[in-house]
């Protein structure tokens, strides 16, 4: 008994070897002789030949290939245009802007830029503006917020979380909100005005609604006590982000649109993946069917000149762009499927040669015993 | 076999009964024994927690997380210390459970040995103890069929002759019954003074005594006991496989720091331009600007913490439960199951399953294990004429060293081997004999017992004959041969001896010793073992002169040994041949079966036994070890007489080499122990053609078939497969036997395999697994082997491909965030994934694959081939799998990538984050490491379906949970709605799609390619397997058939034997000289 005690399944055996010298009837540890336990559970057994992968493979290529097509058709088809407005040359209308920026200026600079579209946008068109080398997923920059301040926690307002530094209090006071990508908001204007064949601009009517996600807008991000409707009286103790000009509960003179709950600071809020990005502005909506949104012609395009990128030599855009069921242009997915389609089916066409000229050698030859 | 200890018992003053020292002695310095407490258990109660974390913090892996938990806690890191915590919190408690419950059933164990009642002798009287409470000096009373509780001396016993019976089977194996003397001064009852430790008086405890009752007093107790210094001594195995899983884990060590290390220094380039480093919308606080100097090293360890993950934590927790689970399938394999003896295999280590399927060398034992070591006389040849025939039977029934053991009381184990035939039995030390004397005891001459030094002998008529037993020869294994001198009621002695042949002829002075040798020959071809009978008369005078020639040997007080011996020379010579015995030791079920088999899968079978040449070839030649065309090589004592060994072993290995150049001819060698020591003994000579015999040896045993080691000692056997395991390709090798003589080679061997038999279970006890017959080990190697080495070969395999894809996209992600140590993934998918995402399906996988049929890789060895040499753990298998790892990381990221540079997602103008960018490429990883676990199953059950498709669908869910609130507590929102957002476009499904099917097209084209190309003779097999499979129910059915009429074969078969066997047993076969 005492050798037997060096482990658990040896015990085991021991125990009813010793059960079994006290007299009583034959000892046995049968197993149950199940399917399982015995190792022989009904299974499927499928194996990777040519002769099976051959179908799959036509299969892919033959679905890939026009789901490729169409999703590049469908991406020729929509307009994009895009116009870089950071103005390093000193030909640009923004040169000046670009280089006399400041952040104490009161007065705000203004930029013109013309540019013109040769092809009518026919449906609702999309306005970004777009930044490059602008470290958006920078780790320190991303974890630079508070989610339960914007969440509208009155504690986190009063005491914003310790993420938030260098940007977390200013002259004693609490930023609200804090943080890196809050005090770094994108606060250029941008105006689009369509020029008449006969000179007269017209100015065209944005809507800076839905521009965020809806869940965004209605659940992650509250005003603090949201019963008060007085934004002023909220945010009281608070101070602005350094780099704001104006507080936050003057964003917008819409109170569904102001304070945390402003699309523009919530577009913003939600941090880019890569360096060159672009973030939903305003959007312009179809009329009705018979004109185009944005019909040919010539367009201004009026800057207020407020975000500075030239020091991390950073690049600004202006997007306009219509949608597809597909979202934006976007031609890698269409040639990625025709590419993979066309590979798949030619591995196939490969592979059924293979399965022709060896496939039956194999399957008529003998396992050497 | 316990030389360790030896030096270590020195000798120790025990008082017995505790009395006080006589005032005489010197200066007693009472010493402190501790008491017969036996502790096999690791923890107790209270130390676990800690004792338990220690132990599992000396693994390298643990240690490595616990130090990466522990930075990230110290320093500021991309993640939070949860994704390291508790993973490694998870690994910890799953370990600890296994643990801590092994060690309850432990300590289970050892309360029902330390709570079992002793009778101890205090002041005259005999007191109930509880065994724990044993004092080293105490007197034990032990009755029959108990166990000793402690070492002990023995004082004397219910015996005049103050000797007694005991058995060692649970110690050493050995059921035969082993004599000890009491101490000469005790022998009556003396409560005397001091006893010194004579070592050979020591009487081990948990062998259990045949004597009515005994006196013993308690030397070692405890943790003293030889018992338990043994088994302290049991060395840790460890697999081929965990060393190559350790080998790749250090090479992902150094990839890891590597990918540290270039991120670091690449961050100090990027960071150079100060506008990069600290733009202003990105400003540093004061702190982080302050510490310039450990700045640089905190980055470092930050990388590591954030690609810490390639080494994948989970990989020992896992391997270690699925060798701990997959272990029971062979405890639950009903084809291993035994109905004699109602008992299973036993499985002692779980660490060395997938070992079983690497085996290159088997060391088997014969009697017992090949054999069933059940004997049972066969033949008895004897030498015509009346006289001759009488004297025959007589020198039989006298000539042994059987006790008879009158059976009192039904005892379950001995009812079972002799039901009913009488009421006494035989014990002895050796099965021979025993069967010899029961042998006799069928033919009509009963052995009745030994009484007041006279044998008593029951003839054919009922009649009582006594001889006087006056002097015993014992038998030993020089001589080969044993004698007794008797002196019959009418006063004629006689000296009968029976041993080897060898032994016996050249001592013979008359009697037909051709026909006798003959027949010798033949049975011994046979794989019978044979003895020779002869005797001598003595006359009065010569019977004295013998008497004196034995006592002054024995009472020689310098090289006694050799004295004695010379006086049995002396004595032993001049007989008259009687006759000889065959005794049969049947081969095992299906055992030439099972070493064919074993052949065919390309190991090489070795027979170690302690027999002799000619028996232990015949078996071999019956078991098919070796084939009528091998041709056999032989390096025996026989032939180095003739010739020195140098030149027999050259000798042979020019043989043997030829076969290389020219026509292929199987070869088998034959060597025995001395020869075998011969050719391990280092050379005196360090000429060149003295040279290591050592290496030459080697060299013809690599070219034969078959091997067969015979007159080996225990310790031999472990010699040669030491010498195996240390050759150059450090083949695995496994060693299978019964006995204790096996123990030591099964400890040596990789793997160990016991066999449950007659000869008690200390083999089974010392191996890592157990069988109940020989023939289970093809199933075991061939089938559970193979399966447990394919399947833990992906499983390694498998996970460290994971990884790499799992961490390989962030690190190229750094490139894209100026080396800001951001994490591509939220922190619940970098804790979760290795733990929850992608653990079962591969677990499930490892427990359940089976990439060919069971009845096909019994039926078709030479499949075991195909996994020979560790070959799906090799490097370039590790690097393909690598490569393709960092393949599909590459896929996963620069798809996502392009998809989403620059451009619109959603069908309603709205961009994404970089949550959303890391969870597409956490997805498709997902779906991606899953489904390439799904191509390489090859056995769907419905459990794989449940888990392979139920991990992927708990992804889901998951993400939609923890996406689908605002989580109270967490200081964090990132990922709100972010993977339903995700699902919402229709792109992100398509890229998915895509992503998942372009990282799996290689691999199924490569698969594709070298099944149809290059295809292994397990791809074929498959490919059969899979094209008959309509056909397979037929087969099946076909198979019964053939299997059923196999039985009935068999029945056939035994049916006759048997009575075969009766027939030769109830009419001696009386050769006569023609």
């Amino acid at each position: 008994m005492m050798a037997s005690s060096y482990s658990a399944k040896e015990e085991d055996g021991h125990h009813s070897g010793s059960a079994g010298l006290g007299g009583t009837a034959i000892r046995t540890r049968k197993p149950d002789n199940t399917a399982f336990k015995q190792q022989r559970l009904p299974a499927w057994q499928p194996i990777l030949t040519a002769g099976t992968v051959l179908p799959a493979f036509f299969i892919i290529g033959l679905i890939f290939i026009p789901i490729g097509i169409g999703l590049f058709v469908t991406s020729n088809n929509i307009k994009e245009f895009e116009i870089d407005y950071t103005g390093t040359d000193m030909s640009s209308p923004c040169f000046n802007c670009s280089q006399s920026f400041s952040w104490n200026s009161t007065t705000p600079c203004r930029c013109v830029l013309f540019f013109s579209l040769d092809q009518p946008f026919e449906s609702n068109v999309f306005m970004y503006y777009g930044l490059s080398n602008f470290y958006q997923n920078h780790r320190r920059y991303v974890k630079s917020r508070d989610d339960s301040q914007l969440n509208g926690d009155e504690r986190s307002l009063k005491e914003p979380s310790k993420e938030c530094e260098p940007y977390r209090t200013n002259e004693n006071k609490p930023i609200a909100p804090c943080g890196a990508i809050a005090n770094s908001m994108f606060n250029d204007t941008l105006d689009l005005f369509y020029i008449d064949p006969n000179g007269t601009q017209t100015q065209i009517p944005f809507i800076k609604k839905g521009i965020a996600w809806w869940t965004d807008k209605h659940v992650k991000f509250r005003n603090p006590s949201s019963s008060n409707p007085n934004l002023t009286a909220v945010f009281i103790d608070t101070a602005k982000p350094v780099n704001w000009r104006k507080p936050v509960y003057e964003l917008d003179t819409d109170p569904e649109n102001n304070g945390f709950i402003n699309e523009d600071f919530i577009v913003w809020m939600r941090t880019a993946a890569l360096p060159t990005f672009r973030k939903l502005y305003r959007i312009i909506q179809k009329k009705n069917n018979m004109t185009p949104t944005l019909p040919r012609g010539n367009y201004s395009l009026e800057v207020t000149y407020n975000y500075p990128v030239r020091s991390f030599e950073g690049r600004k855009r202006m997007i306009l762009s219509t949608i597809s069921w597909m979202g934006g242009k976007n031609p890698f997915l269409g040639i990625a499927y025709i590419t993979v389609g066309s590979i798949c089916f030619f591995l196939g066409v490969v592979l059924l040669f293979i399965h022709h000229k060896y496939g039956n050698r194999n399957n008529s030859s003998d396992i050497p015993n | 076999q316990c030389t360790g200890e030896e030096s270590w018992v020195d000798s120790r003053t025990v008082y017995i009964g505790h009395k006080v020292p006589p005032p005489g002695t010197e200066a007693y310095i009472p010493q402190r024994f501790p008491d017969n407490r036996v502790v096999s258990s690791k923890y107790t109660f209270w130390n676990f927690i800690p004792k338990n974390l220690f132990e599992q913090f000396r693994r390298i892996a643990n240690f490595y997380f616990l130090i990466i938990f522990l930075v990230q806690l110290i320093i500021d890191t991309p993640t939070s210390p949860m994704t390291s915590g508790l993973p490694l919190f998870f690994v910890i408690t799953v370990t600890a459970i296994k643990q801590g419950y092994e060690d309850w059933i432990r300590h289970k164990a050892d309360n029902a040995v330390n709570q079992c009642p002793v009778h101890v002798i205090q002041h005259g009287k005999v007191v109930r103890k509880q065994s724990q409470k044993l004092q080293v000096g105490d007197i034990v009373q032990v009755k029959e069929d108990e166990t000793f509780p402690c070492d002990l001396i023995l004082l004397s016993t219910s015996r005049e002759d103050g000797t007694c019976f005991v058995t060692t089977a649970s110690l050493d194996g050995e059921s035969s019954h082993k004599t000890y003397y009491a101490v000469q001064d005790t022998k009556a009852f003396n409560t005397a003074e001091e006893v010194d430790t004579l070592h050979n008086g020591i009487i081990i405890s948990k062998c259990s005594l045949s004597c009515l009752v005994s006196l013993a007093v308690a030397i070692y107790t405890g943790m003293e006991t030889k018992m338990a210094l043994n088994y302290q001594s049991k060395s840790q195995k460890r697999s081929a496989v965990e060393k190559s899983m350790n080998a790749y884990l250090i090479v992902y060590l150094g990839i890891l720091i590597s990918k540290a290390l270039i991120n670091t220094v690449l961050k100090y380039v990027w960071q150079a331009n100060p506008n990069r480093d600290e733009p202003w919308y990105n400003q540093k606080t004061e702190t982080e600007r302050q510490r310039h100097l450990i700045r640089a090293f905190t980055d470092f360890l930050a990388f590591m913490v954030l690609f810490n993950y390639i080494i994948p934590v989970s990989m020992y927790v896992t391997v270690e439960m699925q060798k701990f689970l997959g272990s029971y399938f062979i405890l639950w394999d009903d084809d291993m199951f035994d109905e004699e003896l109602g008992e299973g295999p036993l499985v002692n280590t779980s660490d060395l399953n997938e070992e079983l399927g690497q085996v290159e060398y088997v060391f088997t034992d014969k009697t017992g294990t090949l054999t069933e070591n059940n004997m049972e006389l066969r033949e008895c040849c004897i030498l015509p004429g009346a006289e001759r025939e009488e004297l025959f039977f007589r020198a039989l029934c006298l000539c042994h060293t059987v006790q008879v053991k009158e059976e009192e009381t039904v005892d379950g184990i001995k009812r079972g081997i002799h039901q009913g035939k009488s009421t006494s039995f035989y014990i002895s030390s050796s099965p021979d004999e025993v069967a010899l004397v029961e042998g006799m005891k069928r033919l009509g001459f009963t052995y009745l017992r030994l009484k007041d030094s006279h044998m008593e002998i029951l003839n054919r008529e009922d009649e009582m004959e006594r001889f006087e037993l006056l002097e015993v020869l014992n038998f030993d294994s020089v001589r080969r041969r044993m004698s007794v001198i008797v002196k019959s009621s009418s006063g004629e002695y006689y000296l009968f001896c029976k041993g080897a042949d060898s032994s016996i002829f050249p001592r013979v002075v008359s009697g037909k010793v051709e026909q006798v040798r003959a027949r010798v020959e033949h049975n011994a071809v046979e794989g019978l073992r044979t003895l020779c009978v002869a005797y001598k008369k003595l006359t009065h005078e010569e019977y004295d002169q013998t008497c004196r020639l034995l006592n002054s040997a024995k009472l020689a007080l310098q090289d006694r040994d050799k004295k004695l011996a010379e006086a049995y020379d002396v004595i032993e010579k001049d007989f008259i041949l009687l006759g000889a015995t065959a005794v049969e030791d049947r081969l095992q079920d299906k055992a030439a079966d099972t070493i064919e088999s074993l052949h065919k899968a390309g190991m090489k079978v070795w027979v170690l036994t302690g027999d002799k040449m000619e028996t232990a070839a015949a078996t071999c030649y019956a078991s098919k070890l070796f084939h009528r065309n091998t041709q056999i090589l032989e390096l025996t004592t026989k032939r180095t007489e003739e010739q020195s060994l140098h030149d027999v072993l050259f000798d042979l290995s020019r043989t043997v080499l030829r076969q290389l150049s020219g026509d292929y001819q199987d070869y088998g060698l034959i060597i025995d122990g001395a020869t075998l020591s011969a050719v391990l003994k280092p050379t005196q000579d360090v000429t060149s053609n003295g040279g290591n015999y050592k290496e030459i040896f080697l060299e013809i045993c690599r070219n034969c078939s078959a091997v067969l080691c015979c007159r080996m000692a225990p310790l031999q056997k472990a010699q040669i497969v030491k010498l195996i395991k240390a050759s150059k390709e450090h083949p695995i090798t496994l060693a299978i036997g019964d006995g204790a003589n096996d123990v030591s080679m099964i400890l040596e061997a990789h793997v160990g395999i016991g066999i449950m038999g007659k000869e008690g279970r200390q083999a089974a006890r010392n191996s890592d697994y157990a069988i109940t017959k020989f023939k289970h080990l093809k199933k075991m190697l061939l089938v559970h082997g193979h399966y447990y080495y394919i399947r833990i070969a992906e499983l390694v395999q498998y996970f460290f491909y994971k990884n790499v894809c799992f961490i390989f996209p962030q690190f190229l992600y750094q490139f894209f965030c100026g080396f800001s140590q951001q994490p591509l993934y939220d922190t619940a998918y970098l804790t979760l994934y290795n733990i929850s995402f992608t653990s079962l399906p591969i677990l499930l996988y490892s427990l359940m694959e089976q990439h060919i049929n069971m009845d096909i890789l019994k039926r078709d060895p030479s499949l075991y081939r195909d996994i020979a040499k560790n070959s799906l753990l090799r490097w370039p298998t590790f690097i393909y799998w690598t490569l393709l790892g960092v393949f599909d990381a590459m896929v996963f990221f620069f798809g996502a990538f392009f998809l989403f540079d620059n451009t619109t997602f959603t069908s309603n103008g709205q961009m994404f984050g970089n949550w959303t960018f890391g969870t597409l490429v956490f997805t498709v990883l997902v779906f991606t490491v899953t489904l390439k676990l799904a191509l390489d199953t090859h056995y769907w059950t419905w459990i794989n379906h449940f888990v392979i498709w139920g991990s992927l669908l708990f992804y889901v869910i998951f993400s939609l949970l923890w996406g689908g609130i605002i989580w109270p507590f967490l200081n964090y929102q990132r990922m709100y709605y972010v993977f339903m957002q995700m699902l919402s476009s229709g792109p992100a499904w398509l890229s998915i799609i895509l992503l998942i099917i372009v990282s799996l097209l290689p691999d199924v084209v490569k698969k594709v390619l070298c099944r149809a190309l290059c295809p292994t003779t397990t791809e074929r097999i498959q490919v059969r397997q899979h094209n008959s499979h309509d056909l397979h129910f037929h087969r099946e059915e076909k198979i019964q058939l053939a299997y059923m009429s196999n039985i009935y074969k068999c029945v056939y078969i035994s049916v006759i034997d048997s009575f075969l066997k009766e027939i030769i047993l109830y009419t001696v076969t009386i050769c006569l000289g023609r």
